[in-house]
Protein backbone atom coordinates (compact mmCIF):
# COMPACT_ATOMS: atom_id res chain seq x y z
CA UNK A 1 0.00 0.00 0.00
CA UNK A 2 2.70 2.39 1.02
CA UNK A 3 4.70 1.53 -2.05
CA UNK A 4 1.72 2.17 -4.20
CA UNK A 5 1.24 5.56 -2.68
CA UNK A 6 4.86 6.34 -3.25
CA UNK A 7 4.69 5.24 -6.83
CA UNK A 8 1.64 7.44 -7.37
CA UNK A 9 3.46 10.39 -5.81
CA UNK A 10 6.36 9.80 -8.12
CA UNK A 11 4.05 9.54 -11.08
CA UNK A 12 2.36 12.88 -10.34
CA UNK A 13 5.75 14.39 -9.70
CA UNK A 14 6.83 13.23 -13.12
CA UNK A 15 3.78 14.75 -14.80
CA UNK A 16 4.44 18.12 -13.19
CA UNK A 17 8.05 17.91 -14.25
CA UNK A 18 7.05 17.24 -17.85
CA UNK A 19 4.58 20.12 -17.84
CA UNK A 20 7.25 22.40 -16.44
CA UNK A 21 9.73 21.26 -19.03
CA UNK A 22 7.32 22.16 -21.87
CA UNK A 23 7.92 25.85 -21.23
CA UNK A 24 11.65 25.40 -20.91
CA UNK A 25 11.57 23.25 -24.04
CA UNK A 26 9.77 25.98 -26.00
CA UNK A 27 12.35 28.56 -25.02
CA UNK A 28 15.21 26.24 -25.91
CA UNK A 29 13.58 25.28 -29.19
CA UNK A 30 13.03 28.89 -30.23
CA UNK A 31 16.54 29.89 -29.20
CA UNK A 32 18.07 27.00 -31.02
CA UNK A 33 15.95 27.54 -34.11
CA UNK A 34 16.80 31.24 -34.25
CA UNK A 35 20.50 30.57 -33.87
CA UNK A 36 20.53 27.78 -36.44
CA UNK A 37 18.51 29.71 -39.01
CA UNK A 38 19.99 33.12 -38.20
CA UNK A 39 23.70 32.32 -38.37
CA UNK A 40 24.02 31.24 -42.06
CA UNK A 41 23.00 34.59 -43.53
CA UNK A 42 25.29 36.47 -41.15
CA UNK A 43 28.15 34.26 -42.26
CA UNK A 44 27.33 34.80 -45.93
CA UNK A 45 26.96 38.55 -45.57
CA UNK A 46 29.66 39.08 -42.97
CA UNK A 47 28.92 40.16 -39.40
CA UNK A 48 30.40 43.64 -39.78
CA UNK A 49 28.61 44.33 -43.07
CA UNK A 50 25.37 43.00 -41.64
CA UNK A 51 25.38 44.92 -38.37
CA UNK A 52 26.92 48.17 -39.60
CA UNK A 53 25.84 48.29 -43.23
CA UNK A 54 23.69 51.34 -43.85
CA UNK A 55 21.82 50.07 -46.90
CA UNK A 56 19.07 47.46 -46.91
CA UNK A 57 17.95 46.50 -50.39
CA UNK A 58 16.90 42.92 -50.01
CA UNK A 59 14.95 42.48 -53.25
CA UNK A 60 17.19 44.33 -55.68
CA UNK A 61 19.47 42.82 -58.32
CA UNK A 62 22.53 43.42 -56.20
CA UNK A 63 21.05 43.00 -52.77
CA UNK A 64 22.68 44.58 -49.77
CA UNK A 65 21.80 43.59 -46.28
CA UNK A 66 22.85 46.24 -43.79
CA UNK A 67 20.64 46.49 -40.73
CA UNK A 68 22.19 49.49 -38.98
CA UNK A 69 19.15 51.63 -39.90
CA UNK A 70 16.86 49.10 -38.21
CA UNK A 71 19.00 48.81 -35.10
CA UNK A 72 19.27 52.57 -34.69
CA UNK A 73 15.58 53.05 -35.37
CA UNK A 74 14.68 50.47 -32.75
CA UNK A 75 16.99 52.11 -30.23
CA UNK A 76 15.84 55.67 -30.99
CA UNK A 77 12.19 54.65 -31.09
CA UNK A 78 12.40 52.84 -27.78
CA UNK A 79 14.39 55.66 -26.17
CA UNK A 80 11.85 58.19 -27.40
CA UNK A 81 8.96 56.16 -26.06
CA UNK A 82 10.73 55.88 -22.70
CA UNK A 83 11.44 59.62 -22.57
CA UNK A 84 7.75 60.39 -23.10
CA UNK A 85 6.20 57.38 -21.40
CA UNK A 86 8.25 57.05 -18.20
CA UNK A 87 7.59 60.50 -16.67
CA UNK A 88 3.87 60.16 -17.35
CA UNK A 89 3.69 56.58 -16.14
CA UNK A 90 5.88 57.13 -13.11
CA UNK A 91 4.05 60.22 -11.89
CA UNK A 92 0.70 58.51 -12.49
CA UNK A 93 1.91 55.61 -10.36
CA UNK A 94 3.01 57.90 -7.52
CA UNK A 95 -0.33 59.69 -7.65
CA UNK A 96 -2.37 56.49 -7.70
CA UNK A 97 -0.35 54.74 -5.03
CA UNK A 98 0.02 57.58 -2.54
CA UNK A 99 -2.27 60.52 -3.19
CA UNK A 100 -5.43 59.40 -4.98
CA UNK A 101 -8.57 58.42 -3.07
CA UNK A 102 -9.67 54.79 -3.22
CA UNK A 103 -12.45 55.64 -5.68
CA UNK A 104 -10.21 57.49 -8.10
CA UNK A 105 -7.58 54.80 -7.78
CA UNK A 106 -9.96 52.00 -8.67
CA UNK A 107 -11.37 53.88 -11.68
CA UNK A 108 -7.96 54.83 -13.06
CA UNK A 109 -6.53 51.37 -12.47
CA UNK A 110 -9.40 49.86 -14.44
CA UNK A 111 -8.69 52.28 -17.26
CA UNK A 112 -5.01 51.35 -17.19
CA UNK A 113 -5.86 47.65 -17.34
CA UNK A 114 -8.13 48.31 -20.30
CA UNK A 115 -5.32 50.19 -22.03
CA UNK A 116 -3.12 47.14 -21.53
CA UNK A 117 -5.77 44.90 -23.06
CA UNK A 118 -6.24 46.82 -26.30
CA UNK A 119 -4.77 44.81 -29.18
CA UNK A 120 -1.77 46.43 -30.82
CA UNK A 121 -3.44 46.48 -34.23
CA UNK A 122 -6.04 48.83 -32.77
CA UNK A 123 -3.30 51.19 -31.57
CA UNK A 124 -1.89 51.03 -35.07
CA UNK A 125 -5.23 51.75 -36.71
CA UNK A 126 -5.95 54.75 -34.50
CA UNK A 127 -2.41 55.97 -35.09
CA UNK A 128 -2.77 55.57 -38.84
CA UNK A 129 -6.14 57.30 -39.12
CA UNK A 130 -5.74 60.07 -36.53
CA UNK A 131 -2.14 60.54 -35.42
CA UNK A 132 -0.40 60.35 -38.81
CA UNK A 133 -2.59 62.96 -40.60
CA UNK A 134 -2.37 65.24 -37.53
CA UNK A 135 1.43 65.09 -37.54
CA UNK A 136 1.39 65.94 -41.26
CA UNK A 137 -0.76 69.03 -40.65
CA UNK A 138 0.88 70.14 -37.41
CA UNK A 139 4.49 69.99 -38.57
CA UNK A 140 3.83 70.80 -42.26
CA UNK A 141 5.65 67.72 -43.49
CA UNK A 142 4.55 65.96 -46.69
CA UNK A 143 3.67 62.78 -44.85
CA UNK A 144 3.05 62.03 -41.18
CA UNK A 145 4.11 58.39 -41.07
CA UNK A 146 7.38 58.74 -39.23
CA UNK A 147 9.56 57.86 -36.28
CA UNK A 148 7.70 60.48 -34.25
CA UNK A 149 4.35 58.79 -34.86
CA UNK A 150 5.83 55.45 -33.81
CA UNK A 151 7.35 56.98 -30.67
CA UNK A 152 4.00 58.45 -29.61
CA UNK A 153 2.15 55.19 -30.20
CA UNK A 154 4.81 53.21 -28.33
CA UNK A 155 4.79 55.69 -25.43
CA UNK A 156 1.06 55.10 -24.95
CA UNK A 157 1.48 51.34 -25.31
CA UNK A 158 4.13 51.05 -22.59
CA UNK A 159 2.20 53.17 -20.07
CA UNK A 160 0.21 50.27 -18.57
CA UNK A 161 3.27 48.13 -17.78
CA UNK A 162 5.14 51.08 -16.29
CA UNK A 163 2.18 52.24 -14.19
CA UNK A 164 1.23 48.80 -12.90
CA UNK A 165 4.70 47.63 -11.91
CA UNK A 166 5.54 51.00 -10.36
CA UNK A 167 2.34 50.94 -8.29
CA UNK A 168 3.17 47.48 -6.99
CA UNK A 169 6.64 48.67 -6.00
CA UNK A 170 5.36 51.84 -4.35
CA UNK A 171 2.60 49.99 -2.49
CA UNK A 172 5.20 47.63 -1.05
CA UNK A 173 7.11 50.45 0.71
CA UNK A 174 6.58 49.90 4.49
CA UNK A 175 4.22 52.49 5.93
CA UNK A 176 6.64 53.03 8.86
CA UNK A 177 9.15 54.73 6.54
CA UNK A 178 6.57 57.28 5.47
CA UNK A 179 5.20 57.75 8.99
CA UNK A 180 8.70 58.40 10.29
CA UNK A 181 9.35 60.95 7.56
CA UNK A 182 6.06 62.72 8.24
CA UNK A 183 6.74 62.70 11.98
CA UNK A 184 10.04 64.44 11.34
CA UNK A 185 8.14 67.31 9.73
CA UNK A 186 8.50 66.52 6.02
CA UNK A 187 5.49 67.39 3.87
CA UNK A 188 3.61 64.60 2.09
CA UNK A 189 5.09 65.37 -1.30
CA UNK A 190 8.60 65.48 0.20
CA UNK A 191 7.95 62.15 1.84
CA UNK A 192 6.77 60.51 -1.39
CA UNK A 193 9.67 61.71 -3.49
CA UNK A 194 12.45 61.51 -0.91
CA UNK A 195 11.41 58.40 1.03
CA UNK A 196 8.88 56.25 -0.86
CA UNK A 197 10.34 56.56 -4.35
CA UNK A 198 13.96 55.86 -3.33
CA UNK A 199 12.75 52.85 -1.32
CA UNK A 200 10.92 51.54 -4.40
CA UNK A 201 13.62 52.44 -6.88
CA UNK A 202 14.55 48.95 -7.98
CA UNK A 203 10.90 48.14 -8.65
CA UNK A 204 10.51 51.31 -10.66
CA UNK A 205 13.67 50.50 -12.59
CA UNK A 206 12.16 47.09 -13.35
CA UNK A 207 9.04 48.88 -14.64
CA UNK A 208 11.14 50.97 -17.00
CA UNK A 209 13.02 47.92 -18.27
CA UNK A 210 9.70 46.14 -18.82
CA UNK A 211 8.54 49.16 -20.82
CA UNK A 212 11.70 49.01 -22.93
CA UNK A 213 11.06 45.33 -23.57
CA UNK A 214 7.52 45.97 -24.69
CA UNK A 215 8.53 48.90 -26.92
CA UNK A 216 11.39 47.14 -28.67
CA UNK A 217 9.32 44.04 -29.34
CA UNK A 218 6.24 45.75 -30.74
CA UNK A 219 5.65 45.20 -34.45
CA UNK A 220 2.08 45.57 -35.61
CA UNK A 221 1.23 49.04 -34.34
CA UNK A 222 4.62 50.40 -35.37
CA UNK A 223 4.34 48.93 -38.84
CA UNK A 224 1.13 50.84 -39.45
CA UNK A 225 2.44 54.29 -38.50
CA UNK A 226 6.15 54.38 -39.27
CA UNK A 227 6.17 54.15 -43.08
CA UNK A 228 8.51 51.13 -43.22
CA UNK A 229 11.23 52.51 -45.48
CA UNK A 230 14.76 51.46 -44.57
CA UNK A 231 16.06 55.00 -43.99
CA UNK A 232 18.53 56.03 -41.35
CA UNK A 233 16.35 57.31 -38.51
CA UNK A 234 15.19 60.92 -38.35
CA UNK A 235 12.24 62.25 -36.40
CA UNK A 236 10.12 62.93 -39.50
CA UNK A 237 11.64 60.21 -41.64
CA UNK A 238 9.84 57.12 -42.72
CA UNK A 239 11.65 54.39 -40.77
CA UNK A 240 11.74 50.65 -40.26
CA UNK A 241 12.25 48.91 -36.91
CA UNK A 242 13.92 45.54 -36.32
CA UNK A 243 10.53 43.97 -35.71
CA UNK A 244 8.84 45.49 -38.74
CA UNK A 245 11.80 44.59 -40.95
CA UNK A 246 11.09 40.95 -40.19
CA UNK A 247 7.32 41.22 -40.31
CA UNK A 248 6.94 43.28 -43.46
CA UNK A 249 9.13 41.18 -45.74
CA UNK A 250 8.62 37.69 -44.37
CA UNK A 251 5.52 36.83 -46.36
CA UNK A 252 7.13 37.38 -49.76
CA UNK A 253 10.74 36.58 -49.05
CA UNK A 254 12.90 33.80 -50.42
CA UNK A 255 16.50 32.63 -50.43
CA UNK A 256 19.13 34.76 -48.74
CA UNK A 257 16.57 37.49 -48.09
CA UNK A 258 14.58 35.10 -45.91
CA UNK A 259 17.70 33.89 -44.14
CA UNK A 260 18.69 37.50 -43.47
CA UNK A 261 15.27 38.11 -41.92
CA UNK A 262 15.96 35.27 -39.49
CA UNK A 263 19.29 36.92 -38.70
CA UNK A 264 17.44 40.15 -37.91
CA UNK A 265 15.17 38.15 -35.62
CA UNK A 266 18.27 36.72 -33.94
CA UNK A 267 19.66 40.23 -33.32
CA UNK A 268 16.29 41.30 -31.93
CA UNK A 269 16.28 38.22 -29.74
CA UNK A 270 19.71 39.15 -28.37
CA UNK A 271 18.40 42.62 -27.54
CA UNK A 272 15.44 41.11 -25.69
CA UNK A 273 17.77 38.74 -23.82
CA UNK A 274 19.88 41.66 -22.66
CA UNK A 275 16.77 43.48 -21.51
CA UNK A 276 15.62 40.39 -19.63
CA UNK A 277 19.01 40.09 -17.98
CA UNK A 278 18.72 43.71 -16.89
CA UNK A 279 15.23 43.03 -15.57
CA UNK A 280 16.46 40.07 -13.56
CA UNK A 281 19.25 42.19 -12.17
CA UNK A 282 16.84 44.85 -10.94
CA UNK A 283 14.36 42.35 -9.51
CA UNK A 284 17.11 40.58 -7.58
CA UNK A 285 18.30 43.95 -6.34
CA UNK A 286 14.85 44.58 -4.94
CA UNK A 287 14.89 41.41 -2.88
CA UNK A 288 18.17 42.35 -1.27
CA UNK A 289 16.94 45.79 -0.18
CA UNK B 1 -23.61 -0.37 -28.02
CA UNK B 2 -20.73 1.82 -27.06
CA UNK B 3 -18.29 -0.56 -28.63
CA UNK B 4 -20.34 -0.60 -31.83
CA UNK B 5 -20.14 3.14 -32.07
CA UNK B 6 -16.43 2.88 -31.49
CA UNK B 7 -16.01 0.43 -34.32
CA UNK B 8 -18.19 2.52 -36.59
CA UNK B 9 -16.14 5.62 -35.80
CA UNK B 10 -12.94 3.77 -36.49
CA UNK B 11 -14.21 2.51 -39.81
CA UNK B 12 -15.28 5.97 -40.82
CA UNK B 13 -11.97 7.46 -39.77
CA UNK B 14 -9.96 4.81 -41.57
CA UNK B 15 -12.06 5.36 -44.65
CA UNK B 16 -11.49 9.08 -44.27
CA UNK B 17 -7.77 8.48 -44.08
CA UNK B 18 -7.78 6.40 -47.22
CA UNK B 19 -9.90 8.81 -49.20
CA UNK B 20 -8.08 11.76 -47.66
CA UNK B 21 -5.04 10.66 -49.62
CA UNK B 22 -7.26 11.35 -52.59
CA UNK B 23 -6.16 8.72 -55.04
CA UNK B 24 -9.35 8.50 -57.02
CA UNK B 25 -12.36 9.47 -54.93
CA UNK B 26 -14.93 12.20 -55.33
CA UNK B 27 -14.17 13.47 -51.82
CA UNK B 28 -10.68 14.68 -52.72
CA UNK B 29 -9.16 18.01 -51.89
CA UNK B 30 -7.28 20.79 -53.60
CA UNK B 31 -4.96 23.04 -51.66
CA UNK B 32 -3.66 26.32 -52.99
CA UNK B 33 -1.22 28.67 -51.35
CA UNK B 34 0.20 32.03 -52.31
CA UNK B 35 -0.49 35.52 -53.58
CA UNK B 36 -2.80 37.65 -51.49
CA UNK B 37 -3.66 39.67 -54.61
CA UNK B 38 -5.28 36.58 -56.08
CA UNK B 39 -7.57 36.06 -53.10
CA UNK B 40 -10.75 37.29 -54.82
CA UNK B 41 -10.16 35.38 -58.04
CA UNK B 42 -9.08 32.07 -56.57
CA UNK B 43 -11.71 32.29 -53.83
CA UNK B 44 -14.51 32.66 -56.39
CA UNK B 45 -13.09 29.83 -58.52
CA UNK B 46 -12.73 27.54 -55.52
CA UNK B 47 -16.28 28.20 -54.43
CA UNK B 48 -17.65 27.45 -57.89
CA UNK B 49 -15.57 24.27 -58.12
CA UNK B 50 -16.81 23.07 -54.75
CA UNK B 51 -20.35 23.80 -55.83
CA UNK B 52 -20.02 21.71 -58.95
CA UNK B 53 -18.21 18.79 -57.32
CA UNK B 54 -19.97 17.64 -54.18
CA UNK B 55 -17.68 16.53 -51.38
CA UNK B 56 -14.56 18.14 -52.72
CA UNK B 57 -12.79 20.50 -50.38
CA UNK B 58 -10.88 23.50 -51.63
CA UNK B 59 -8.42 25.40 -49.47
CA UNK B 60 -6.58 28.65 -50.09
CA UNK B 61 -3.83 29.93 -47.87
CA UNK B 62 -3.19 33.66 -48.44
CA UNK B 63 0.51 33.88 -47.68
CA UNK B 64 2.08 35.81 -50.54
CA UNK B 65 3.60 34.87 -53.88
CA UNK B 66 7.02 33.91 -52.52
CA UNK B 67 5.62 31.66 -49.82
CA UNK B 68 3.18 30.07 -52.25
CA UNK B 69 5.94 29.20 -54.69
CA UNK B 70 8.00 27.76 -51.87
CA UNK B 71 5.01 25.79 -50.59
CA UNK B 72 4.43 24.09 -53.93
CA UNK B 73 8.10 23.25 -54.38
CA UNK B 74 8.13 21.68 -50.90
CA UNK B 75 4.94 19.78 -51.71
CA UNK B 76 2.89 21.50 -49.02
CA UNK B 77 0.14 22.42 -51.49
CA UNK B 78 -1.13 21.27 -54.88
CA UNK B 79 -1.04 24.56 -56.74
CA UNK B 80 0.98 27.63 -55.87
CA UNK B 81 -0.38 31.08 -56.69
CA UNK B 82 1.87 33.88 -57.77
CA UNK B 83 1.06 37.38 -58.95
CA UNK B 84 4.38 37.64 -60.76
CA UNK B 85 6.11 35.47 -63.31
CA UNK B 86 8.51 32.88 -61.95
CA UNK B 87 12.18 33.80 -61.81
CA UNK B 88 14.69 31.68 -63.71
CA UNK B 89 15.99 30.43 -60.37
CA UNK B 90 12.54 29.19 -59.46
CA UNK B 91 11.99 27.57 -62.86
CA UNK B 92 15.34 25.86 -62.41
CA UNK B 93 13.97 24.24 -59.25
CA UNK B 94 11.47 22.29 -61.35
CA UNK B 95 8.46 24.58 -61.31
CA UNK B 96 6.13 25.39 -64.19
CA UNK B 97 3.98 28.47 -64.59
CA UNK B 98 0.57 28.71 -66.25
CA UNK B 99 -0.92 32.17 -66.68
CA UNK B 100 -4.48 32.21 -65.37
CA UNK B 101 -5.40 35.84 -65.84
CA UNK B 102 -4.11 39.39 -66.08
CA UNK B 103 -4.50 42.01 -63.44
CA UNK B 104 -4.38 45.70 -64.14
CA UNK B 105 -2.43 47.79 -61.65
CA UNK B 106 -4.21 51.07 -61.02
CA UNK B 107 -2.44 54.28 -60.08
CA UNK B 108 -4.44 56.01 -57.38
CA UNK B 109 -4.29 59.55 -56.00
CA UNK B 110 -6.23 61.51 -53.42
CA UNK B 111 -9.67 62.65 -54.70
CA UNK B 112 -8.62 66.29 -54.10
CA UNK B 113 -5.81 65.92 -56.63
CA UNK B 114 -6.65 67.55 -60.00
CA UNK B 115 -4.26 65.33 -61.99
CA UNK B 116 -6.22 63.02 -64.33
CA UNK B 117 -3.65 61.31 -66.50
CA UNK B 118 -0.02 60.27 -66.28
CA UNK B 119 2.13 58.84 -69.01
CA UNK B 120 4.14 55.74 -68.22
CA UNK B 121 7.37 57.78 -68.26
CA UNK B 122 5.92 60.38 -65.93
CA UNK B 123 4.82 57.65 -63.53
CA UNK B 124 8.33 56.21 -63.61
CA UNK B 125 9.86 59.67 -63.09
CA UNK B 126 7.55 60.31 -60.16
CA UNK B 127 8.50 57.04 -58.49
CA UNK B 128 12.23 57.52 -59.03
CA UNK B 129 12.02 60.98 -57.50
CA UNK B 130 12.84 62.90 -60.69
CA UNK B 131 9.52 64.69 -60.42
CA UNK B 132 8.82 65.50 -56.81
CA UNK B 133 6.13 68.15 -56.88
CA UNK B 134 2.60 67.92 -58.23
CA UNK B 135 2.83 71.43 -59.72
CA UNK B 136 5.29 70.14 -62.35
CA UNK B 137 2.61 67.92 -63.83
CA UNK B 138 -0.43 70.14 -63.54
CA UNK B 139 -1.33 69.65 -59.90
CA UNK B 140 -1.21 71.82 -56.79
CA UNK B 141 2.08 73.05 -55.32
CA UNK B 142 2.56 70.05 -53.11
CA UNK B 143 5.29 67.52 -52.57
CA UNK B 144 4.48 64.10 -54.03
CA UNK B 145 4.27 61.42 -51.37
CA UNK B 146 5.13 58.02 -52.83
CA UNK B 147 3.24 55.12 -51.34
CA UNK B 148 4.37 51.63 -52.27
CA UNK B 149 4.37 48.03 -51.15
CA UNK B 150 7.03 46.04 -49.31
CA UNK B 151 9.94 44.39 -51.12
CA UNK B 152 8.81 41.08 -52.59
CA UNK B 153 5.16 42.06 -52.96
CA UNK B 154 3.67 40.95 -56.26
CA UNK B 155 2.02 44.30 -56.86
CA UNK B 156 5.29 46.15 -56.26
CA UNK B 157 7.20 43.76 -58.43
CA UNK B 158 4.54 44.11 -61.13
CA UNK B 159 4.56 47.89 -60.98
CA UNK B 160 8.33 48.26 -60.89
CA UNK B 161 8.96 45.79 -63.67
CA UNK B 162 6.39 47.36 -66.00
CA UNK B 163 7.60 50.91 -65.34
CA UNK B 164 11.23 49.75 -65.30
CA UNK B 165 11.94 51.36 -61.97
CA UNK B 166 13.30 48.29 -60.18
CA UNK B 167 15.30 49.21 -57.10
CA UNK B 168 15.05 52.89 -58.00
CA UNK B 169 11.80 53.89 -56.32
CA UNK B 170 12.12 56.49 -53.59
CA UNK B 171 9.25 55.38 -51.42
CA UNK B 172 8.02 57.48 -48.58
CA UNK B 173 6.00 54.57 -47.20
CA UNK B 174 6.23 50.85 -47.84
CA UNK B 175 2.99 49.31 -46.66
CA UNK B 176 2.16 45.65 -46.35
CA UNK B 177 -1.37 45.51 -47.72
CA UNK B 178 -3.53 46.94 -50.47
CA UNK B 179 -5.99 48.23 -47.88
CA UNK B 180 -3.26 50.19 -46.11
CA UNK B 181 -2.20 51.79 -49.40
CA UNK B 182 -5.77 52.90 -50.16
CA UNK B 183 -6.30 54.23 -46.63
CA UNK B 184 -3.05 56.18 -46.72
CA UNK B 185 -3.66 57.68 -50.17
CA UNK B 186 -7.21 58.61 -49.17
CA UNK B 187 -5.83 60.43 -46.14
CA UNK B 188 -3.03 62.45 -47.75
CA UNK B 189 -3.71 65.00 -50.54
CA UNK B 190 -0.15 64.67 -51.86
CA UNK B 191 -0.05 60.90 -52.04
CA UNK B 192 0.11 58.54 -55.01
CA UNK B 193 -0.05 54.77 -54.77
CA UNK B 194 -0.54 51.65 -56.84
CA UNK B 195 -3.01 48.85 -56.16
CA UNK B 196 -4.56 45.94 -57.94
CA UNK B 197 -7.41 47.08 -60.20
CA UNK B 198 -9.80 44.71 -58.47
CA UNK B 199 -9.22 46.41 -55.11
CA UNK B 200 -9.85 50.03 -56.08
CA UNK B 201 -12.48 51.70 -53.92
CA UNK B 202 -14.42 54.96 -54.07
CA UNK B 203 -12.37 56.94 -51.58
CA UNK B 204 -9.43 57.30 -53.98
CA UNK B 205 -9.18 58.56 -57.55
CA UNK B 206 -7.85 56.36 -60.35
CA UNK B 207 -5.72 58.16 -62.94
CA UNK B 208 -5.42 56.97 -66.53
CA UNK B 209 -2.07 55.84 -67.90
CA UNK B 210 -1.05 56.99 -71.40
CA UNK B 211 -4.63 58.26 -71.71
CA UNK B 212 -6.19 54.85 -71.07
CA UNK B 213 -8.31 54.12 -68.01
CA UNK B 214 -7.73 50.71 -66.44
CA UNK B 215 -10.75 48.54 -67.27
CA UNK B 216 -11.21 44.91 -68.12
CA UNK B 217 -11.39 45.69 -71.82
CA UNK B 218 -8.29 47.86 -71.88
CA UNK B 219 -6.27 45.39 -69.84
CA UNK B 220 -7.27 42.53 -72.10
CA UNK B 221 -6.43 44.29 -75.37
CA UNK B 222 -3.21 45.43 -73.68
CA UNK B 223 -3.87 49.12 -74.42
CA UNK B 224 -3.64 49.68 -70.68
CA UNK B 225 0.02 49.00 -70.12
CA UNK B 226 0.25 48.77 -66.35
CA UNK B 227 -0.67 45.10 -65.89
CA UNK B 228 0.75 41.84 -64.57
CA UNK B 229 -0.04 38.12 -64.78
CA UNK B 230 -1.75 35.89 -62.23
CA UNK B 231 0.18 32.66 -62.37
CA UNK B 232 -0.56 29.07 -61.33
CA UNK B 233 2.59 27.30 -60.18
CA UNK B 234 2.97 23.53 -60.39
CA UNK B 235 5.79 21.03 -60.25
CA UNK B 236 7.14 20.15 -63.67
CA UNK B 237 8.03 16.52 -63.07
CA UNK B 238 5.15 15.55 -60.80
CA UNK B 239 1.55 14.97 -61.79
CA UNK B 240 -1.23 16.63 -59.86
CA UNK B 241 -3.65 14.48 -57.88
CA UNK B 242 -6.81 13.71 -59.79
CA UNK B 243 -8.89 16.31 -58.00
CA UNK B 244 -6.21 18.95 -58.32
CA UNK B 245 -5.87 18.16 -62.03
CA UNK B 246 -9.62 18.54 -62.42
CA UNK B 247 -9.52 21.86 -60.62
CA UNK B 248 -6.61 23.02 -62.75
CA UNK B 249 -8.49 22.09 -65.92
CA UNK B 250 -11.63 23.78 -64.66
CA UNK B 251 -10.08 27.14 -63.79
CA UNK B 252 -8.15 27.37 -67.05
CA UNK B 253 -11.23 26.51 -69.10
CA UNK B 254 -13.50 29.00 -70.82
CA UNK B 255 -16.27 28.26 -68.33
CA UNK B 256 -14.24 29.83 -65.58
CA UNK B 257 -13.59 33.02 -67.54
CA UNK B 258 -16.82 34.61 -66.37
CA UNK B 259 -16.01 33.91 -62.74
CA UNK B 260 -12.52 35.38 -63.14
CA UNK B 261 -13.80 38.57 -64.70
CA UNK B 262 -16.52 38.72 -62.04
CA UNK B 263 -13.72 38.82 -59.47
CA UNK B 264 -12.09 41.81 -61.15
CA UNK B 265 -9.29 40.20 -63.15
CA UNK B 266 -9.02 39.60 -66.86
CA UNK B 267 -9.05 35.90 -67.94
CA UNK B 268 -6.57 34.63 -70.49
CA UNK B 269 -9.04 32.30 -72.24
Amino acid sequence: MKNRKKAFEKFVHGIFLILGLITVGCVLLITLYLIVSGIPAIRKIGLWKFLFGKVWESASEQPSYGILPFILTSIYGTAGAIVIGVPIGFLTAVYLSKIASERVKSIVETAVSLLAGIPSVVYGLVGMLILVPQIRKLFHVPDGASLLAAIIVLAVMILPSIIKVSITALDAVPKEYEDASLALGATEIETYFKVSVPAAKSGIAAAVVLGIGRAIGEAMAVMMVSGNVANMPGLFQSVRFLTTAVASEMSYSSGLQREALFSIALILFLFIMMINAALNFFLKGRKEV
Amino acid sequence: MKRNIGILLMTVMTAGLLFGCGQKEEGGSVSTDGSTSMEKVIGALGEAFEGENQGVTFTYNPTGSGTGIQAVSEGRCDIGLSSRSLTDEEKGQGLTETVLAYDGIALIVNPENPVEDLSMETAAKIYTGEISNWKDIGGADQEIVLIGREAGSGTRDGFESVTETEDACKYRQELTSTGDVITTVAGNPGAIGYVSLASVSDNVKVVSVNGVMPEEKTVKDKSYVLQRPFVLVTKTDQELSETAQKFFGYITSEDAAEIISGAGAVPVN
